[in-house]
């Protein structure tokens, strides 16, 4: 187990350093030199030369790459174009916000879609099952940016009790678990939710349905265990998998937020890349992304060791 | 990394042949909701496929006087957006934009990526070890995610929002390809194919590429409502289409102010993506089922 759990984590090293890579080579994508972006247009060449040098861009780009890994293992992301901030300072309340905003969406479409599924499995064939599927298919297809108006509309505008956009109603742009902060996460996490609730549904549908059918239920149900019983036995064995599934919505979660962060002003990472992408600000942009991809790949991790640790069949080579 | 995002991909059980296709034609019309979702779509299409011909209006003329008219609003059907324009012609335009938007990355996807995935599959050794970690790395990234750095980086424009949602899409669509592939490489009718004498572009063209089409066919059908989602998502951010370019993601975002005033007109983008989207999710699960791959 432990040959197992090291080895999974040797092979994840070359997986972050490619991760790496791809967000150094997103500002060589960039159209535009990025001093340019830091010195007026009528600045001397010598000065914009002297820049280079100093950034180290007259290296060649493997050069550079080094460099700028070498950085990043320090902690060090570099500042903000537009700000002039060390972008590890706005990444890290803007994670936090993201988070927060993230795991209370899988919490309920943990919740959401496991009783969907559990009720489309149990009563398979039925008008539950149609039901419960129809809604599960509603949210994967639904365009959840558009669901979070329609929310803002229903309970914000036309029947007000909610607030539409923010993260406080005190101005404090970072979480905290009080009233000025919790009724403005609701309709943000109730939206993101949509997306897990339909396919952790679906898992659970398949995953319990398959439990359902085998021998053992039948020998459980001859021996005249009650229906409580049997969901005992039937969640204990559909566990690994569901958590396995909730535990990469997470990371979805945390990367796919943007659109929903967007449309209720939330303060996170999101937000964060969406004025970088517009104000150009590639270092934030780049360190963004990089924390994000880095966090997935850290989940991926996280779930594939713990699904073996519950469950060894699923040990992968 | 974990498999578990990964549809299972099954092995065809018999090549592909005319009987096979009248019975999926078959079992497709027999199935209502996907009649009923393929009639949308196809009447969808046709509106936006002749949105010269039936629109009422210019969809770029507007009139300050005329600004967030309500449905039903005398001479405009569905009302007008936040410039004085007739909703009715900006959705119809704007459909075909969306539709582009969507379609292209999954079709230039499927291309690109079902031969990557094929000659990884067929190839094996250090071909599909260097296609397929390759792979490994863009999964190391949430699709949003993905699709947001690439356009982000590149800037705003159809052009890199189209691009942007292909390189997500070809991964995706070179690990079912490899899987199925490399599934069909290993059975007995092509180690005999192969034993007999046949050539590797014969075996893939003849034994190959029939039983893997069908199911990477499907799965790529699947992403459609995916890729209108975030192709229209891009837009609402504001990277993709640009003003004054109706595109329904770009009118849900500009329509955005107009909750307070006109709640119902900034819903009518919004709801077109959802309708198409979940068509097509719809039709790809009954061609799914149609075509017995798993």
């Amino acid at each position: 187990m432990i040959l197992y759990i090291l080895r999974r984590i040797l092979y994840t090293v070359p997986i972050a350093l490619a991760v790496g890579f791809v967000c150094f080579m997103l500002v060589q994508i960039a159209p535009g030199d990025p001093i340019n972006a830091i010195l007026p247009a009528d600045a001397p060449k010598e000065v914009a030369d002297m820049l280079r040098r100093a950034y180290g861009l007259d290296q060649p780009l493997p050069v550079q790459f080094w460099l700028w890994l070498t950085h990043v293992a320090q902690g060090d992301l570099g500042r903000s174009l537009a700000t002039g901030r060390p972008v590890t300072a706005d990444l890290a309340n803007a994670v936090g916000n993201t988070l927060v905003l993230a795991v209370a969406a899988a919490l309920i479409g943990f919740v959401a879609g496991s009783v969907l599924g559990g009720a489309a499995a149990a009563w398979r064939g039925t008008a539950v099952d149609r039901g419960a599927i129809g809604l599960a298919v509603v949210g994967v297809s639904i365009p959840h940016y558009w669901l979070g108006m329609v929310l803002v509309i229903l309970f914000s505008v036309l029947w007000p009790i909610l607030p539409a956009t923010g993260i406080s109603s005190d101005g404090s742009g970072s979480w905290a678990w009080d009233m000025a902060h919790i009724p403005h996460l609701i309709l943000p996490a109730v939206t993101l939710a949509v997306i897990p609730t339909g396919l952790i549904a679906r898992t659970v549908r398949g995953v319990a349905g398959d439990i359902l059918n085998q021998d053992f239920v039948t020998t459980l149900r001859g021996k005249g265990l009650r229906p409580f019983g049997i969901f005992r036995h039937v969640v204990k064995n559909a566990a690994p998998n569901v958590l396995a599934v909730m535990g990469l919505q997470l990371g979805y979660l945390m990367g796919g937020s943007i659109l929903v962060e967007t449309v209720f002003n939330w303060p996170g990472t999101g937000l964060l890349l969406n004025t970088a992408i517009f104000q150009r600000d590639i270092p934030v942009l780049q360190g963004t992304i990089l924390v994000l991809a880095l966090f997935f790949v850290a989940i991926n991790l996280a779930v594939d060791i713990l699904q073996t640790a519950i469950d060894p069949r699923v040990r992968r080579g | 990394m974990s498999d578990l995002a990964l549809p299972a991909a099954a092995v065809p059980a018999a090549p592909a042949g005319a009987s096979y296709w009248a019975g999926v034609r078959k079992r497709l019309m027999r199935d209502p909701v996907s009649l009923v979702c393929a009639a949308v779509l196809l009447l969808m299409l046709a509106a936006i496929l002749l949105a010269p011909v039936i629109a009422p209006y210019g969809p770029y003329t507007g009139s300050v006087l005329r600004r967030l008219k309500p449905i039903g609003f005398p001479g405009y059907v569905l009302g007008t957006d936040e410039q004085g324009r007739d909703m009715l012609t900006r959705l119809l335009f704007g459909g075909r934009l969306s539709w582009f938007l969507g379609i292209t990355p999954v079709v230039l996807a499927f291309g690109v990526g079902g031969l990557l995935g094929l000659v990884a599959g067929f190839a094996g050794g250090w071909v599909n070890m260097l296609i397929m970690r390759t792979t490994d790395v863009f999964y190391a990234f949430p699709s949003v995610l993905l699709a947001v750095a690439i356009s982000g980086a590149l800037g705003t424009g159809i052009g890199n929002a189209i691009l942007s949602l292909t390189l997500v899409f070809i991964p995706q669509i070179i690990r079912v390809t490899e899987s199925v592939t490399t599934g069909v490489r290993n059975l007995d009718y092509v180690e005999s194919a192969r034993a007999s004498g046949a050539g590797a572009m014969t075996i893939v063209r003849v034994h190959v590429l029939p039983n893997v089409l069908g199911p990477v066919f499907v799965y790529a059908t699947s992403l459609i409502s995916v890729s209108m989602i975030l192709a229209s998502g891009l837009s609402f951010l504001g990277l993709g289409t640009q003003p004054p370019e109706p595109e329904w993601g770009l009118m849900l975002n500009t329509l955005r102010a107009a909750i307070y005033t006109q709640p119902l007109i900034a819903m009518l983008p919004g709801l077109c993506i959802f309708v198409t989207s979940l068509c097509f999710n719809l039709l790809s699960d009954g061609l799914r089922a149609a075509m017995d791959v798993r």
